[in-house]
């Protein structure tokens, strides 16, 4: 199988979708925003290492902006938009407000992404666990108090929503 | 610009022999930096992603080395069977960028980038690791030490796929210790892999980002076999480690660069061999 500067398609928070005409390396997050409109992800670094770019790509917290959009043709793709099928917010994002987790917002989708995956595979995360996971998430304004206190609040919140 | 997708082996080295000018593509993590900021313009990319045969890892059938495909990324190397068979493997894994990297960086994309300050290279310098190459027209194996040739080249040829690496299991403590600006999501300043084999009696020591190429400080490690029974549990003296750092240091051959500079780079290495030996000969 192989793609060239024609159509390829791309399956994003459940939904197929096809890309026209695009130079055929531009990176994930390019296509995310410029050519399906999903501005939730963010762009800073372009080199891994902000974080700010975070989506989920087959169960797993990756950089959009260091995927080749178009070798992601089979990948279930999940960005901050997709993270609830409505308009409502998640636990996380209703957490990041209660805690004042946000300042200028621009590292919040991806911490919120990469949060929610966290969660989403360790119900109960300690200290450590937590700040590892959103290692690779820089935040300049908050001092990073604030979002682990949004981490644990959100944590809570989902265990009493299951029991 | 074509990007080809293959899903195995075959199909990827039939891609290269079609477009022979073609960079891989592995997880992303260095291609992609490159192609962002138009430091490189790719004509073709072969994406490796798809290719299941390089995912995979086993033992050899008389259980004394581990088989890692090219394509096992680092988040799978942080625990489960893989750390619990190579420790430092699993520290060096841990200490490659942010979750977010680990999940798509691999031991393959390591080895064809080629950076001395690779995180899994010093681990596969001192555990003597195989190189196994592939194109169309057959397969070879390589020494680490004879892969690695410099800054960002090694023995690869046009049209072979680096497809993994085979480990010897060892007997005894092994362990990676890395230096950078801070702890997360860091390229190492200095970094060092130590390996006791108390079946045979030798220790190995591995250092990276301090040379063109990953150094084996092959001094050093016949001194200390001289001087410590290493098959041995007794602890080492901190005169005996402080002495095995100086002499690592002395075997490094670091730079200045961007990053840090030769002096800084040559004493970082002598604190993390000291460190390293004590941790596993401790008190």
């Amino acid at each position: 199988m192989s793609a060239h500067n024609e159509i390829y398609s791309l399956t994003v928070n459940g939904e197929l979708h096809q890309i026209h005409d695009a130079w055929i390396g531009e990176n994930l997050l390019y296509v995310l925003r410029e050519r399906l409109g999903l501005l939730g992800s963010k762009g800073a670094c372009e080199q891994g290492e902000c974080g700010s770019c975070t989506v989920i790509m087959d169960g797993a917290a990756v950089c959009s902006c260091l995927v080749m959009a178009a070798t992601a043709l089979d990948a279930d793709i999940l960005t901050i938009e997709g993270l609830r099928s409505d308009d409502a917010l998640t636990d996380v994002q209703e957490a990041f407000i209660s805690e004042g987790g946000v300042q200028c917002g621009f590292c919040t989708p991806g911490l919120i992404v990469a949060i929610s995956h966290l969660l989403d595979n360790n119900p109960s995360p300690s200290e450590l666990e937590v700040k590892e996971a959103i290692s690779g998430n820089i935040c300049r304004c908050t001092g990073y108090g604030r979002i682990f206190a949004a981490v644990q609040t959100a944590a809570v919140t989902r265990r009493g929503a299951k029991s | 610009m074509t990007v080809a997708i293959p899903t195995t082996l075959t199909e990827a080295l039939v891609a290269l022999q079609t477009m022979p000018d073609a960079l891989f593509l592995a997880g992303g993590s260095d291609l992609m930096v490159e192609i962002n900021f138009n430091r490189r313009k790719p004509i073709d990319v072969i994406a490796l992603r798809r290719v299941s045969e390089l995912k995979t890892w086993f033992l050899s059938v008389d259980g004394k080395s581990l088989t890692i495909g090219a394509g096992v990324p680092y988040s799978a190397m942080e625990k489960g069977e893989i750390a619990d068979l190579f420790p430092a493997l699993a520290q060096a894994a841990r200490t490659v960028g942010s979750p977010q990297i680990r999940a798509v960086g691999t031991l393959g994309g390591n080895l064809g980038t080629c950076s001395p300050a690779g995180d899994g290279l010093p681990i596969l310098s001192a555990l003597d690791a195989m190189v196994h190459l592939q194109s169309l027209d057959g397969r070879r194996a390589l020494s680490f030490h004879d892969f690695m040739l410099g800054v960002k080249r090694n023995a690869r040829s046009p049209l072979e796929l680096i497809t993994g690496v085979t480990i010897p299991l060892l007997s005894g403590w092994q362990g990676y210790a890395k230096v950078g600006v801070r702890n997360a999501m860091v390229i190492a300043v200095a970094s060092a892999c130590l390996a006791v084999d108390t079946k045979g009696r030798t220790i190995r020591l591995a250092l990276g980002a301090v040379g063109p190429t990953i150094i084996r400080c092959r001094e050093s490690e016949i001194w200390l076999a001289g001087e410590h029974d290493v098959s041995s549990v007794t602890p080492v003296s901190s005169n005996l480690a402080k002495q095995f750092g100086e002499r690592a240091a002395a075997e490094a051959k670091p730079i200045d660069d961007h990053r840090s500079t030769a002096v800084y780079r040559r004493h970082a290495i002598s604190i993390l061999a000291t460190r390293l030996l004590q941790r596993a000969f401790p008190s």
